[in-house]
């Protein structure tokens, strides 16, 4: 750990930013030290990407003070940034795939003789850059030939070629694997050594504990607390970023008990036994009962959507073993698990849910007609009963059954989506964050639906981020964390406050290397 | 009859909107043609035919006509199929080439041409089977670029329409072989049914055909579906990829069927002439009549009503002998005006299709067609 006397490399002082209708960073502060790897944390929409985008000079603050190394700076576009020292990494390799690496480390400053290119010193100097970091690599071989984690090395490297004194990695380990992300910790570490100061913004805990020297936990575009890695316990950060104090917690877990009380038929619909990806993701056991609602629960880029693709075929797994009443399957396509009586309302609503510009009927019958095939039309009668009847029992809000999809709101779109599935009369709902963007209407009305098909025997599989309707709606609730299986809670045990505990619970040590079996 | 069969099991607003610019236009150009045409609206039978302006019209655009329907599809899916005027020169030239002795000694064997002397019915049927069913091969090749190694529509099609050609040379090899002496083929294209050309009654059967395919299955509902939103079909239990394999090779049928009615109409199957330019006098009847080139909602009628369009306009100007390099320019900004009038959002594709020189030799084509008839 690097000594608290050091200097301050970057200082950001009462950093405001509003955008029409939303205060996106209210007086944010941050202080980063020379030689210190320091995480900036927070939900969604907590205002880490505007703080980068400010100190990058995508955006200009609306007020407060930015100083490097004690000069106040205010970059006006990313080059500014790099010409002062602060060079930035995304999350999406922001590189060339189809030019060379010596290319893409020298895309915009090539060393030139009176404008021609001089390849010998631009190979070199790729060379150079990559040495720095340790790499070894055919800088004439095109970029898309590496791996991705390479290709993210590569991009580091050409951040760091420009003199950087300050490197922001934004979600840099998001698209690696265990071993990948392991080398990039380590560049973080040599480079940290070398005297870089480092701004590592990640949703995976484990890494935040792992790399870094001190966190900077921002919430609603406010800040919230900034201490040093080892003196803040896991439940602590967890608390600071979703705003509940760990007390309050303990409150709610008595009104989220009355809840569980719902009974199910006790026999098991699904089962998932080391379900996952070898070493990527998982494994994963749990099970569900007929009649029973199970939450997936954990932060942003935990595995819950990822669970949810594999039990839907849309991302089929690769290792483990899936039990659908009794039976061994691995659905193929969604295709394969709308067959089994599995359906999947996705996270993605616009991408992958609704068709935008077909009519309301229309894509509520879209599932039920797949089903039946192509010869075997549902008649135009029959579709509009069916339109109707969603209509009126799920309360959708359109002027009429022809209205066009894209038209309606977000809430009246979702359940357009639920009426789709609950055509087909599945045995298994996966409803991927229902209530996600929609109001508080509409939310309730779901959460009440999704009580009604239990207690009719649909077992559902519930993801939410929001982990207080996870605790309220299910009656088991499987944790994930870092894309591992961290735990499983049952009735009377479930509550936001032991979901927070368990997210929060340090790693169990190698654990998941070993359970990545076939 | 097959319009009704189109429209209305569909949303009205939705045809209508579609509907009403091209049947606009193509009201006024019929208006300013009986205006400064002598004799342009009038029929007569002579011969036991229907002859005159109006029926020339319907009996050119046949073809343009057949190959817009399966563009429909294609383009009802999101994708684009350029291979169409290859496939019509594939499917002529096999079957000049199964009518002509000489070819069939060569390739086949003596037995072929005793075949076709002793038995000359039931052989041209045979021809006729044999050269749809490769033109539905060749557009199930497309599907299978398209759907299973997805390949981009406009690269997979544009490979076939340059190789197809290729194709049509090496059955033939380089040779151009006559209908001359097959009268049961010439009557595909020259024939007259109960007063009209029998190319027309072939329209009338793909076009009832389409209509019930897509709109008396479900296929109509899993092309718009498939075409608005790929992924969410996908997520929905949709066979997206059988889909899009399934209107390659129904554009590839139709294509052939286009290029048996041009051919046997010209009596000659030339593979570098038959259907050539087709593929954007389709596809521009294709926009024309209403249907996205983005894939989702598409109409059928509309597309005939625009291949009609086209053809006037080509007719229009051949009846004023404006030579064809300057006929382009009305045309072409005819065609723009329908397609502005129809959405705003067509602007920027129909501005980047029009900077291409379209036409240049779809209007002699479609000349010689019309001339030979």
């Amino acid at each position: 750990m690097t000594a608290d006397q050091a200097p301050p490399l970057l200082t950001i002082r009462g950093v405001s930013k509003t955008f029409p209708g939303v205060r996106a960073l209210d007086d944010v502060q941050l202080t980063l030290r020379r030689g210190e790897v320091h995480a900036l944390m927070g939900e969604n929409g907590a205002g880490k990407s505007t703080l980068i985008k400010v100190l990058t000079g995508v955006e200009s603050a609306d007020g407060g003070e930015m100083l490097l190394d004690g000069q106040p700076i205010r970059p006006n576009s990313p080059r500014d940034a790099e010409a002062v020292g602060i060079s930035t990494v995304y999350q999406e390799v922001n590189l060339v795939p189809n030019l060379s690496v010596a290319e893409n480390l020298c895309l915009g400053r090539f060393p030139k003789t009176a404008g021609v290119i001089r390849w010998g010193e631009a190979r070199r100097r790729a060379q150079a850059a990559l040495r720095r970091l340790n790499l070894d690599l055919d800088v004439r071989r095109q970029l898309s030939s590496y791996s991705l984690a390479l290709q993210q090395m590569i991009a580091i490297a050409r951040a760091l070629d420009t003199d950087a004194k300050l490197l922001i990695l934004d979600e840099p380990t998001s698209s690696l694997d265990d071993n990948e992300v392991d080398e990039l910790l380590g560049v973080m570490d040599r480079l940290r050594s070398e005297g870089l100061g480092i701004l590592f913004v990640t949703h995976f805990m484990d890494q935040v504990y792992r790399i870094s020297d001190r966190i900077t936990v921002l919430r609603n575009g406010g800040f919230v607390c900034e201490r040093r890695t080892a003196e803040l316990p896991r439940l602590e950060l967890i608390s600071a970023m979703v705003g509940k104090d760990v007390a309050a917690l303990e409150e709610q877990e008595a009104q989220a008990r009355a809840g569980h009380a719902q009974a199910t038929q006790g026999e098991t619909l699904l089962k998932a036994e080391g379900l996952g990806h070898t070493g990527v993701h998982g494994p994963m056991n749990f099970e569900i009962e007929k009649g029973q609602t199970v939450g997936l629960a954990g932060l942003l880029g935990s595995g819950r959507t990822e669970t949810a693709w594999m039990v839907f075929g849309v991302d089929p797994a690769g290792s483990g073993k899936l039990k659908f009443d009794g039976k061994d399957v691995n659905p193929g396509s969604p295709r394969e698990a709308m067959a089994l009586g599995i359906a999947m309302t996705p996270e993605d609503r616009k991408a992958a849910g609704i068709i935008p510009n077909l009519s309301v009927r229309e894509n509520i019958v879209l599932a039920l007609q797949s089903r039946r095939g192509l010869w075997r039309r549902l008649s135009k009668a029959r579709q509009r009963e069916l339109a109707d009847q969603y209509i009126a029992s799920l309360n959708i809000k359109t002027p009429h059954r022809e209205q066009l999809v894209r038209n309606l709101s977000g809430g009246n779109q979702q359940k357009v989506l639920l009426a789709r599935w609950l055509a087909i009369e599945p045995r298994l709902f996966i409803l991927d964050e229902p209530t996600r963007g929609i109001d508080v209407g509409a939310k309730g009305e779901i959460e009440k639906l999704i009580r009604v098909l239990a207690e009719k025997g649909m077992s559902i599989l519930f993801i939410s981020s929001e982990l207080e309707e996870v605790a309220r709606t299910c009656q088991r609730v499987v944790v994930l964390r870092d894309r591992r299986q961290v735990g499983v809670l049952d009735g009377e045990g479930i509550s936001e406050k032991a979901i927070l505990e368990m997210i929060a619970a340090s790693p169990t040590g190698g654990a998941s290397k070993e359970a990545a079996h076939a | 009859m097959p319009e009704q069969v189109a429209t209305k099991t569909r949303r009205l607003p939705a045809a209508f909107e579609a509907l009403f610019w091209p049947v606009l236009a193509l009201v006024l150009l019929l208006v300013f043609n009986a205006l400064f045409t002598p004799n342009y609206l009038k029929v007569e039978m002579v011969d036991g035919r229907l002859s005159g302006y109006l029926i020339d019209i319907f009996r050119d655009g046949a073809a343009v006509m057949l190959v817009a329907l399966g563009m429909t599809l294609v383009i009802g899916t999101g994708g684009v199929d350029l291979s169409v005027g290859a496939i019509m020169a594939i499917a002529a030239v096999l079957a000049a080439a199964m009518v002509t002795p000489a070819w069939l000694g060569d390739t086949l064997g003596p037995w072929a041409v005793d075949a076709y002397a002793n038995h000359p019915g039931a052989w041209v049927a045979l021809l006729l089977v044999v050269s749809l069913a490769a033109a539905a091969v060749v557009g199930m090749w497309n599907g299978l670029l398209v759907s299973v190694l997805r390949v981009q529509p406009i690269i997979a099609t544009l490979i076939l329409m340059v190789s197809g050609r290729g194709l049509a040379q090496l059955i033939c090899g380089g040779q151009i072989y006559l209908f001359d002496d097959e009268p049961s083929l010439r009557f595909i294209g020259q024939g007259t049914l109960l007063g009209l050309p029998f190319s027309l009654w072939l329209v009338a059967a793909m076009l009832i055909v389409t209509a019930l395919l897509t709109r008396r299955t479900a296929l109509g509902l899993m092309i718009e579906s498939v075409g608005d939103n790929d992924l969410a079909s996908h997520y929905a239990g949709l066979r997206a990829r059988t889909i899009k394999f399934m209107v390659y090779a129904f554009s590839g049928l139709c294509a052939g069927v286009a290029g048996l009615i041009e051919s046997t109409n010209v009596s000659s199957a030339n593979a570098n002439k038959i259907g050539l330019w087709f593929e954007l006098d389709a596809i521009f009847a294709v926009v024309v009549g209403g249907t996205a080139l983005t894939g989702g909602r598409f109409f059928i009628i509309g597309s005939v009503v625009g291949a009609l369009l086209i053809q006037t306009l080509t007719n229009t100007m051949y009846v004023y002998e404006v030579r064809p390099e300057v006929a382009l320019i009305p045309k072409a900004l005819i065609i723009l005006a329908v397609c502005l009038l129809q959405s705003a959002a067509f602007r920027r594709r129909v501005v980047g299709a029009l900077t291409a020189p379209f036409k240049s030799k779809g209007t002699q084509g479609n000349a010689a067609a019309g001339g030979a008839g």
